[in-house]
């Protein structure tokens, strides 16, 4: 155990490696990014495909393994188009905007424990900062900029539409994203990433029933509320179905990005799908204990030391992507009014509430003597089957009448044009002007 | 101070690797300039009729203002949350969040009575 915890790095060990070590994080973390993206576009159209009772891609390469190559390689080769009516300087820095923050957030993400790479020790991770997580918050909020300056440099309707629609969905979700994570700072007691992924290393004795037993290290066990918020609020801030309100292409022909063409167009795509790798990782790394191996696996002793960390790492983003694709392809686009009322009425409320209940809870334990476990037996348990009961015995609210009821009846049945014997109720100036005719008309009675 | 400039490699790198690809794009793609209507607005294939843009409504400012509160409030909570599990910080810390927190719940609730969280 002593072995495994000098592995894990503190905040002490960075900033401390030789300028080629960081030339190859850097390179390798450009190269990561990039084959994940490639291959999350690829797993997504296989994915989906298999959901919807297809093969998917199958063409290019080994099974269709290339395709998403083949695809971006097309991209550098297409006619890029610089509308007439565009802002010029923007129309071009939006995508840069959009995508170099995106890489920039996986430079805090811890990848695995300290390894030696040609004789030198040093954390698989570029860097680490006091203020780690705040990097990745800032850097999902600055590719927003991309998103809404694109829309409203292209000069046309639907993309500014789509980009307004973009820093509403922003607004509501970030903050609902920003308060979840707050809980994992008051049980870690750092905004380091690597230090979170340390404090997740093994749970607190909880006593229940008069038994003892190892809690759960993970937040994601641990605060299930906070793990709920930010899985909903991520989906919210990448843009993705069910929340990718910005391109609904029913609505809005592309989107914010239905001006943009071959390379430009191709960044817009790379920051979507790298945000999704980095929110995956970002997920794993505050909730689903970084690059620890996962239970059954972490019960032979070097699972989590030397590169093996990287593999469960990986599977665990992997496992991110597959619900980012397994939500696109089961569930139907929200409608605008429902996605905002849901982030203001439903996510920052309970987010907000959750916070404080987490911190009571701690100050309970800790300056009172109540044991967590207790609390959360006698005090959580009630509470949940009280939520529960409500929800279930709440009177189901009449449903609202659908257009064709909401049309009073006609001998025609006419809809959903006018119908054919519809009265029209005079207008008031014609009343008016009969009014007044017909006072001239019976005697010229004047005001 | 380093780790930031490490961050900051990685931000010119990943420019210079954008700004490379751009001149690789530049030079592979064709240039046909436009001709034939190509560099009109895009609206499905009908001749787009006016701009995009257009008057709204001034109360979209509300949605501003709370995203300036409630956002505030979130960094005011994570200096809070990192250090309340230090020794010192208790039911004080706690009382004092709650009080801040609890105030700018009222916010919420005071919009949300306004119907100001109704959209349509």
């Amino acid at each position: 155990m002593s072995n495994l915890a000098a592995e894990s790095p503190t905040l002490a060990d960075f900033g401390t490696d030789v300028w080629w070590i960081i030339v190859i994080k850097v390179v390798g973390i450009f190269a990561l990014l990039v084959a994940l993206t490639l291959f999350a576009i690829l797993f997504e159209r296989k994915v989906v495909g298999r959901m919807q009772q297809r093969i998917g891609p199958n063409r290019v390469g080994p099974r269709g393994g290339l395709q998403s190559l083949a695809d971006g390689l097309k991209l550098a080769f297409k006619e890029d188009i610089m509308p007439a009516l565009a802002d010029k300087p923007i129309y071009f820095l939006a995508p840069v905007i959009a995508a170099v923050p995106a890489f920039l957030a996986f430079s805090v993400i811890p990848i695995g424990p300290i390894v030696s790479i040609f004789g030198e020790r040093t954390p698989l991770q570029l860097t680490d900062l006091p203020v780690g997580v705040l990097i990745v918050l800032a850097c999902s909020a600055m590719g927003v900029y991309g998103i809404v300056l694109a829309g409203w440099a292209s000069g046309s309707t639907y993309p500014l539409l789509g980009s307004l629609r973009s820093a509403a969905q922003m607004i509501s979700y970030e903050i609902a994203m920003g308060l979840s994570i707050v809980a994992v700072f008051l049980y870690a007691g750092t905004m380091s990433t690597s230090g979170i992924v340390e404090a997740q290393e093994s749970g607190s004795e909880v006593s229940a029933f008069g038994l003892n037993f190892d809690g759960p290290g993970w937040y994601a066990v641990v605060l299930p509320v906070s793990f709920i918020i930010y899985c909903i609020a991520v989906v919210g801030e990448t843009n993705r179905a069910p929340f990718d309100l910005p391109e609904a292409e029913s609505e809005l022909v592309g989107g914010f990005h239905t001006e943009y063409s071959s390379l430009k167009f191709a960044l817009f795509y790379l920051a979507e799908y790298i945000n999704m790798v980095t929110v995956s990782a970002l997920a794993a790394t505050l909730f689903l204990g970084g690059w620890r191996a996962p239970w059954p696996i972490s019960i032979w002793d070097g699972a989590n030391s030397g590169w093996w960390p990287v593999l469960w790492f990986i599977g665990k983003v992997i496992l991110g992507l597959f619900v980012f694709t397994w939500l696109r392809a089961t569930l139907p686009r929200m409608r605008y009014d429902q996605f905002m009322r849901f982030g203001w009425k439903v996510l920052v409320p309970v987010a907000l509430l959750w916070i404080l209940v987490v911190a009571t809870m701690r100050v309970l334990s800790r300056e009172y003597d109540f044991n967590a476990g207790d609390i959360a037996l006698y005090v959580g348990i009630p509470v949940l089957v009280l939520v529960m009961a409500v929800v279930w015995l709440w009177p189901d609210k009449a449903p609202d009448p659908t257009v064709k009821e909401g049309v009073p009846p006609t001998t025609r049945g006419a809809f959903p044009t006018p119908p054919l014997d519809l009265v029209v109720p005079p207008s008031p100036p014609l009343i008016k002007r009969d009014a007044v005719a017909a006072g001239k008309r019976g005697g010229g009675k004047r005001a | 101070m380093s780790g930031y400039l490490t961050v900051g490699a990685l931000l010119v790198v990943g420019i210079a690797l954008i700004a490379g690809a751009g001149a690789l794009n530049s030079m592979l793609s064709p240039s046909r300039g436009g001709g034939g209507g190509g560099l009109t607005t895009y609206e499905s294939g009908v001749d787009p009729v006016g701009e995009g843009w257009a008057q709204s409504q001034i109360r979209y400012y509300v949605y501003a203002f709370l995203y300036v509160v409630l956002a505030v409030e979130a960094v005011f909570l994570f200096p809070w949350a990192t250090i309340f599990g230090d020794p010192g910080f208790g039911t004080t810390a706690l009382v004092e969040m709650g009080v801040f927190v609890g105030l700018l719940a009222l916010v919420l609730l005071y919009v949300w009575r306004k119907r100001v969280l109704i959209w349509t």
